[in-house]
Parts: structure tokens; sequence; C-alpha cells
């Protein structure tokens, strides 16, 4: 039974049953063949081109275009996971518009890049589709590596070592491969279990043993690890959630939009998830527009993100923006959150102080507002759980782990990449990089 | 993995992907660059006779016709040959055999048509250690003035002669390069082989002019107001080029010579089309002149992996492939009927098949069905023309179906015979009619 969009308080059911497919549909579906043919064809094949440096794998985006336009696709998504083994989840989730698309030279002569993530999708489904491995298992090298969470920057580290003939060992705590991928990347953008099937490609190599359910901290120890193995790489992303400091811990309603996310996204009938009404999510990143988008998409009436700073400040991208505010999301910014107003125990809002910038610190102008909610998102950011390392020799740096260029941290014996080092930028893309270049440097390390 | 090593008249390279003679060959400097991105050989910018080289306009050398998204289509150009001392390329054509042993270096060569010009210079290219060699009776522009280019080209006789003192005067390997500004080129095709060259190799650039200005009434490029014919090549000359191609290929004479594709050449495909069509290899000038060395990444992925898909092992399957199907119009089978068929969840409705049959054609295509706007073929009247195919600007939308045998086509109210039957036999041939009588 459909409940409605008016049903006050946290419900399942709000919509008919087909609108949910509709709604948490591909978000840009894919090319067919004559469309990636006509969006080749705008491709200039520059010189040192901007999107290639721009792109933080550095994937030779003219030559995979030149590629798809001259009908390889099976060249082009060598070409391209010859740099980035995750090409297909990135291709989906990249915020091209500020990665390789903004700097298209076509962005700068018409304000229409290239749309080089979906050429790029085109490419790496076709070869997917027919399960096209292009890599093999290095011969063996006699060494082992363990891999600490088996997300992009794991699975990316994996792919190489197990390339360069090293043996590789993962360990996960959770049930599933992926890591964000899985659990966090917004449902519309990667549908129909693209991100397990993905990871299926990617081990495919051989070579790299996983084992769920076993985590850092809890099962095992980074000093028992570099005993055990030749070297250790670190890709556990970021645990924790930051807390918003206001007590309101055991208020009903007040949750973390991360575990929001992985519910939904792990969830086999959306329809059964229920939703607030009136929703708030705090926060100005990616993860507030996708906590948001999706509560909409879910079926709640009212949904508004609150930011303490101005528009241009946010984390995430104006396309990430407007898709939210496309989908009636409404955004306000320079509020602060005071307060959770409750009700038996049950959220009833949120009360905000208006902000505002003073010399460059921002301080609250003593005027407040409460915004009205039964469910409220927390999305400021996650953090590393440091007790995981224990006293290991692995140091920090604001909080994340410190890495050099090649992904080295203070440990002789460990590598770390991804989010949950200090280089990281919170992207998928950013991760595989890290992983992939530490394996480079793992490699190095090992056979000299 | 397809090997794509090649061997041309005994010349080797790693791949069948070679620079035409041109700009991009002219220097140590480029070619160092052209192998450095994997290119398997190249032909030398084009030499001449010791003495002072020849010398350039010094304004614009190249017209160019665009596709609407300014793609390059066309370029032509009034560039002579190398304008560069001899010495200082026969030094820099040494480097580079030495340095690059597993490349193709084959040096272009063009000078008066005298038995002494082409006598002395062959020493002195053969002293580089180079490969083989190239004779330019291609270029028609400049050159052509001089006696020399396309005016030795032109006459088959001239092409005999030269290549035979080629041959009586160097060992090496010689392929003759052809010019496409002629009637027949089967005829110094036929006369290179006579005079026992080692390959042909074609096609050069296509006398033209690309544009008018219309303010100056100068011809493209201008020089000083004045513009005199160039020679076309890039994309647009490739239909004409595998023409000719599989023109000598097919040719009883020639059939066994080996033959450099060369014209349009830009993707992994054209090199592949060439091939099929009787090239034992292929050169490039245009593409590389437009995107740079790299594009060799492209065709040797793309040539590879369709290779393997197609199950091909090494280039010399591929050689000759479409040969056998290149015929003459008289053996084409005039029992094989097709009717356009028009996919309606395809059809987008622009009109554009209607109005072309309508108008210039055949009248057999609707402009409504039922009264609404729509558009279906009237078998009645398709003669299987294929116009409203190539006018649809959709992919597959319109389709030749050809009909079975026992089918009847309702244009001409006859069955479809299963036999095979060209205009040879045709009872409407009076060459047949006079047989049969
Ligand atoms: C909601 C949300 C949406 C996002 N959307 C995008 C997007 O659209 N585009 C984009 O580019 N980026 C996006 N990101 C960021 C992106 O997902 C991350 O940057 C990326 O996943 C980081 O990869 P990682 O391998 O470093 O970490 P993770 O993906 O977090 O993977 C870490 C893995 O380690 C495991 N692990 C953690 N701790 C331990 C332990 N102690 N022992 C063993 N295993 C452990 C985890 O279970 C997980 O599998 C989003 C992030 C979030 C939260
Ligand atoms: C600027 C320019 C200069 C050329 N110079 C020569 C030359 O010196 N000798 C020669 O044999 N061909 C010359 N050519 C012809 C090319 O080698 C080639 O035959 C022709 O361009 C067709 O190939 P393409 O369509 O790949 O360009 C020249 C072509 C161009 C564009
Ligand atoms: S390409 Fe342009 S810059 Fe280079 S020589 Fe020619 S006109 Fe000058």
């Amino acid at each position: 039974m459909t409940q409605g969009i008016y049903k006050t308080g946290v419900a399942a059911q709000r919509l008919e049953a087909d609108a949910y497919a509709e709604n948490f549909s591909d978000l840009h579906p894919a090319f067919d063949w004559h469309e990636a043919q006509v969006e080749a064809d705008r491709c200039y094949f520059c010189y040192d081109a901007p999107c290639q440096t721009a792109c933080p794998t550095d994937i030779d985006i003219p030559m995979f275009i030149r590629q798809i336009a001259a009908d390889n696709p099976i060249g082009a998504a060598k070409t391209i996971f010859d740099q980035n083994i995750f090409g297909g989840m990135c291709a989906r989730v990249c915020p091209t518009e500020t990665l390789c698309e903004e700097v298209c030279v076509r962005e700068i002569a018409e304000g229409k890049p290239v749309q080089i993530g979906r050429l790029q999708r085109f490419a790496t489904d076709t070869a997917m589709a027919e399960q096209k491995q292009f890599y093999q298992r290095g011969r063996a090298t006699g060494r082992r590596v363990a891999v600490i969470g088996a997300g992009p920057a794991g699975l990316a580290c994996a792919h190489r070592l197990a390339m360069h003939g090293h043996a590789v060992k993962v360990f996960e705590a959770k049930e599933q491969a992926g890591g964000l991928n899985e659990y966090g990347i917004a449902a519309y953008k990667t549908p129909n279990g693209f991100a397990q099937a993905e990871v299926d490609y990617i081990t495919a190599i051989g070579g790299i043993d996983i084992e769920y359910g076993k985590a850092l901290g809890r099962d095992l120890a980074v000093g028992d690890l570099v005993k055990d193995y030749d070297a250790v790489f670190i890709g556990a992303g970021l645990g924790a959630v930051n807390s918003l400091g206001l007590g309101a811990g055991d208020i009903a309603g007040v949750e973390n939009a991360v575990d929001f996310i992985s519910e939904l996204r792990q969830a086999d009938d959306l329809a059964g998830l229920p939703i607030g009404r009136r929703v708030v999510v705090i926060g100005g990143g990616m993860t507030a527009i996708d906590a948001a988008v999706q509560a909409k998409l879910l079926g709640a009436e009212d949904v508004t993100i609150c930011y303490r700073r101005g528009k241009e400040n946010m984390n995430a991208s104006e396309f990430e923006q407007d898709l939210a505010t496309s989908k009636g999301v409404a955004i306000r910014h320079w509020v602060k959150p005071v307060a959770v107003t409750s009700e038996d125990g049950a959220v009833t809002g949120v009360e905000f102080e208006y902000t505002r910038l003073e010399g460059g610190k921002l301080v609250g102008t003593s005027e407040y507002f409460v915004e009205p909610a039964d469910q409220v998102f927390r999305a400021i950011g996650q953090r590393l759980d440091e007790t995981v390392f224990g006293d290991a020799g692995v140091d920090l740096d604001g909080g994340r782990i410190r890495t050099d260029a090649e992904g080295r941290t203070s440990h002789p014996k460990v590598w770390a990449g991804g989010d949950c080092t200090n280089r990281g930028d919170d992207l998928t893309v950013t991760a595989v990089a890290e992983g992939r270049d530490a394996a480079e440097s793992i490699h190095k390390a090992l056979v000299g | 993995m397809a090997d794509l090593r090649n061997s041309f008249v005994g010349i080797k390279s790693p791949n069948p992907f070679w620079l035409a003679s041109a700009p991009p060959t002219d220097k140590a400097y480029n070619v160092e660059r052209a192998f450095k991105a994997g290119w398997g050989g190249v032909v030398w910018k084009t030499l001449g006779a010791e003495g002072p080289p020849v010398v350039n306009v010094n304004g614009p050398r190249y017209g160019a016709i665009w596709g609407g998204d300014r793609r390059l289509i066309g370029l032509n150009n009034i560039e002579l040959i190398t304008d560069r001392e001899l010495q200082t390329n026969l030094r820099e054509i040494k480097q580079i055999k030495r340095d690059w042993p597993d490349r193709a270096v084959v040096v272009s060569l063009m000078v008066p048509c005298e038995e002494d010009a082409w006598k002395s210079i062959l020493p002195l290219v053969e002293e580089t250690g180079a490969d083989g060699i190239e004779l330019n009776f291609g270029c028609p522009h400049g050159m052509s003035e001089r006696g020399m280019g396309s005016a030795v080209g032109q006459v088959p006789e001239y092409v005999e002669m030269v290549v035979k003192w080629c041959k009586q005067y160097s060992r090496m390997p010689v392929i003759t390069k052809l010019t496409p500004n002629i009637t027949d080129v089967r005829r110094p095709a036929r006369a290179a082989f006579n005079g026992g060259t080692d390959a042909v190799s074609l096609i050069n650039t296509i006398n033209s002019i690309t544009a008018v200005n219309l303010d100056s009434f100068s011809p493209e490029p201008s020089i000083d107001g004045k513009g005199t014919h160039g020679g076309y090549c890039g994309p647009a000359v490739k239909p004409i080029a595998m023409s000719m191609v599989s023109e000598i290929a097919r040719d009883k004479d020639t059939y066994l010579m080996p033959i450099s594709g060369i014209g349009g050449i830009t993707t992994w495909r054209d090199a592949a089309e060439f091939m099929a069509l009787g090239a034992g290899n292929v050169q490039v000038c245009t593409a590389a002149m437009t995107y740079g060395f790299r594009i060799v990444e492209e065709m040797i992925t793309g040539l590879s992996n369709w290779m393997d898909e197609k199950g091909f092992t090494s280039i010399d399957e591929v050689v000759g492939k479409a040969v056998p199907n290149v015929t003459d119009w008289q053996y084409l089978n005039l029992n094989y009927i097709s009717k356009a068929r028009i996919n309606q969840d395809l059809c987008i409705e622009c009109g554009r098949c209607h109005i072309a049959c309508e108008d210039t054609s055949h009248q057999a295509i609707t402009n409504t069905i039922d009264g609404k706007r729509g558009f279906e073929v009237i078998d009645e009247e398709c003669v299987g023309c294929n116009l409203c195919v190539n006018v649809c600007p959709v992919e597959d939308c319109i389709t030749m179906v050809p009909l079975d045998a026992g089918d009847i086509d309702k244009r001409t109210g006859k069955t479809v015979s299963p036999d095979y039957a060209n205009w040879t036999s045709h009872p409407n041939n009076p060459a047949a009619r006079e047989a049969a009588e």
C-alpha cells in the first residue's frame, strides 16, 4: 500500500511501486554506438591534452576517444584500463565537470566539453560485456603483500601487484568488496549491480585472495602484518563519521548520511526503505547531495540541505548542486546547526543560526530559525579511525595517514592510499591512482 | 595477438605503417620522433640532384576543405621536393638507418629524366644504407613544369626507362610512385613492371584548387594574389586511391607486383581496406600532418584487434583478400535484386529519403502513411539503388534487403531467378545478341 508523500514521520512505501525503478535509473544513460561516434568525432585529439593532465589516473583520453572513433572500443578500453582498472566505475562517478571535462578545449571554445565520461563508459562497458581480459598475472615473485580494505584504493593496488607477480592477500572488514563503490556511491550512478561486476572483472586476473570479515584493529594488527608479509598497503578509507557535537546522539531520526546511503545501496526493495516527510541534511559535500537527492527520490516531500558557508564553498560540484535542485532539493547557505529539537525522543526539527564571514572567520549572527524535520542526516565529513593502527609506527598528518608521493608511510614496510591518506581528495579516481602508484612503489622496493 | 610485422619487397618493418615522402619525413628530427611514436618505416622526403636545392614559396603552401565541424577532409599543397642540401639529407638518412636498424628507411628520388642524373645519385643513396628507393613520378605541381614528377609519370615510356636505369645502376629495391593525374593508371603501372620495378606505390596527390577567394578572386592558397593548382590528399582522396590500387592488383599484367597503398589513410580501418585491395603495406601523410605521429598507436591497436577478431594471424593473410571480389561491371549479377526497407522504429521522419527518391530518382518512397507524415518504400517502384540509404542520417534505419530466389519482384512482376546472370549474356546486350545469332 502506498503511504503517499504527505504521511508525517518516517515511513516506507511513499511512492507507487514502479516510481522507484524510474527514480533510481541511470543518471547518465549509456551511449549507443551512433551517439558514441558523434561524440567521439568532436574530440580534437589535442596535443599534451589538458583532459589527460586533469585526470588523476592520467588516462590517454585523446587516444581512447580516437580508438572509439575508429570503431575500436576494445582498444579504447585497454587504453583506459592501462591507467585505471576502475575505468568503468570512474566513467560513472567521476565529477568530470571538475576534472577532464572542465578543461576540455571544447568547454573553453563553446561551453560544451566532449562527454569524456560517457565515452569512457561506452568503451569499458563494451570490453566488460565481452569479458575481455587484458592483463595476466605476472610470473610469481614469491613475495606476499597484505592489503587492508577492498575499496578502489586497495583493489587497484592489488591488481597492479598481481600484474607484477606478487601474491596479494586482501583483508576486508565487511562481507563484500568494493568499498564505497558498493556502499557509498549514489544508487543512480551505478545501478544494476555494477560495483560487484567490476570487482569480479578486476579480481579475475588471479593472485588476489580476499578474506572477508577481517578488520585491522579488531582481528589484525599492523605490527603482525609487517612480520608476516613483505609489504602492507592500507586502503581502509574513512571509517568514522564526524559528529555534530549537539548531543543529539540518541534522538530517533538523527542519522549519519553514509549509513542511510549504505543501507539504501544494500536494500533489495527500495519501497521498503523508510524515509522522513521532511528531511534536513547537514553538510555541503558529495555525501550531503547524495543523501538529499536519494531521500527525495524515495518520496520525501521536503528535503533541505543546510550548509554553513556559501554556494561557492561547497565541496559538491556545481553540477551536483544543480542536480539536487533539479530534483526538488532546497539548499540553504550560511546557516549552522545549534540544536536538535525533539518530542518523545523523536526529532522534530533543527535549530539553525545564520552565519557570515567576519575578517575571514565564520561567525554566527545571533539570528535563529527552526527547520522542521522528522529525519536529519549528518554529512559533515568522515574521518579516520586512528585506533586501528595501534602503535605500529604509522604517522598521521591532520588525522590521516601521512604518505609521500609514492604512497610510502613513515613505516618502511607500510604503504597507504585513498581516502585514509593526507593526499586523498575523497574521489574514487584519486584512490585508484594512489593504489596503483603504491603498488608500483612496493614492486620497486621488493624486486629492486 | 596478430603479428603485424611486415616485409615489403624484402624491406622489413615492425608494422605495415610507413610515413609517405612528405614534410613529416624531411629531416632526421621528424623521423626520429616518428620512430619513437612507433611508425614502422618512412619514405624520406624526395631528394633532388646535387647542386643548389629547389626553393619553396614563402607564403602559404596549403589549402584545405573541411567538414561542418572543421574536421579536415582534404588538403592541398604546392610544396616542392626537399629544399635542403642533398648532403645534409644523405648524412641524416645514414644516421637514422644506423640508429633504427629495425625500421624501414626508403629514399624518394626525383632528378631530371637523364641517365647520368640517375646514375650519379643512386650510389650516394646506396651508401647511406637505406633499404630502398622510391621514384617520385607523381608530384603534380612545380616539378612537373620542369619535366619531372608527374610529367614523367604521365608518360609510360619514360617510367619504364627510368626504372630500368635504377635497376641497372643500383642493387636497392625500387618502388615506383605513381601519379593519379592520368586516365588509366594501369599503363604506367605496367610500364614500371616492364622496367623491372620491385613495387609501385600510389597515389601521389591529385591536381586541385581547393577554393577561390571571392573578394580577391585569387585561388587558395594565395601567394600575393595568385594561386596555382596544388596536390590534393587526405581522407577525400581515399576512394580514388583505392580504386587505382585495385585496378593494378587485378590487372593480368601486374597482379603479382607488390603495391604500397597511399591516399587518405587515417585509421586502422583505412589501412585494412587498402591491404584487402592488394596493398602490401600503407603510407600515410595527411593524417600525420593533421594529428601528429601518435595516431600510429590507434592504427596498430586497431589493426591488431580487428585481425584477432577475424582470426588473421599475419598481414599476408589480409593482403589481397578483397581483390577477387573486385570485378568489371559487366560481370555483376543482374539477377541479384534488393529493395530498400525502412525501420519505422528507427525512423526520425526527416523526409530526406523521400525527397531524394521523389525528386531525383524513382518515386519509390511515400511521404504519408494513412494520411499522416510517414515514409515507406513502394516495392513496385524501388529499383534498389541505395540512394535513400546513403542520404539517411540514421545508421541502419534504411537497409537494402535482397529478395530470395522465387520471390516476385513487384516492380517487374518477374520471379527472382536463383541463377547468376550478367550483362554479357543479357538479351538487351547487342554483343550478346550477336553471339547468340
Ligand atoms: C556518499 C558518498 C558518495 C560519494 N560519491 C562519489 C562520487 O560520486 N564520485 C567520486 O569520485 N567519489 C565519490 N565519493 C568518494 C569515494 O567513494 C571515495 O573517495 C573512494 O571510495 C575512496 O576509496 P578508498 O579505497 O580509499 O576507500 P573506501 O572506498 O572507503 O574503501 C575502504 C575499504 O576498506 C574497508 N575497511 C575499512 N576499515 C577497515 C579495517 N579496519 N580493516 C579492514 N578493512 C577495512 C572498508 O570496508 C572498505 O571496503 C563518495 C563518497 C561517499 C561517502
Ligand atoms: C606537403 C606535402 C608534400 C609532399 N611532398 C611529396 C614529396 O616530396 N614526394 C612524394 O613522393 N610525395 C609527396 N607528397 C605526397 C604524399 O607522399 C602522399 O602521396 C599524398 O599526400 C597522399 O597521401 P595522404 O592522403 O596520406 O596525404 C606530399 C604531400 C604533401 C601533403
Ligand atoms: S605550421 Fe604554422 S607556425 Fe609552423 S611553419 Fe607553418 S605557418 Fe609557421
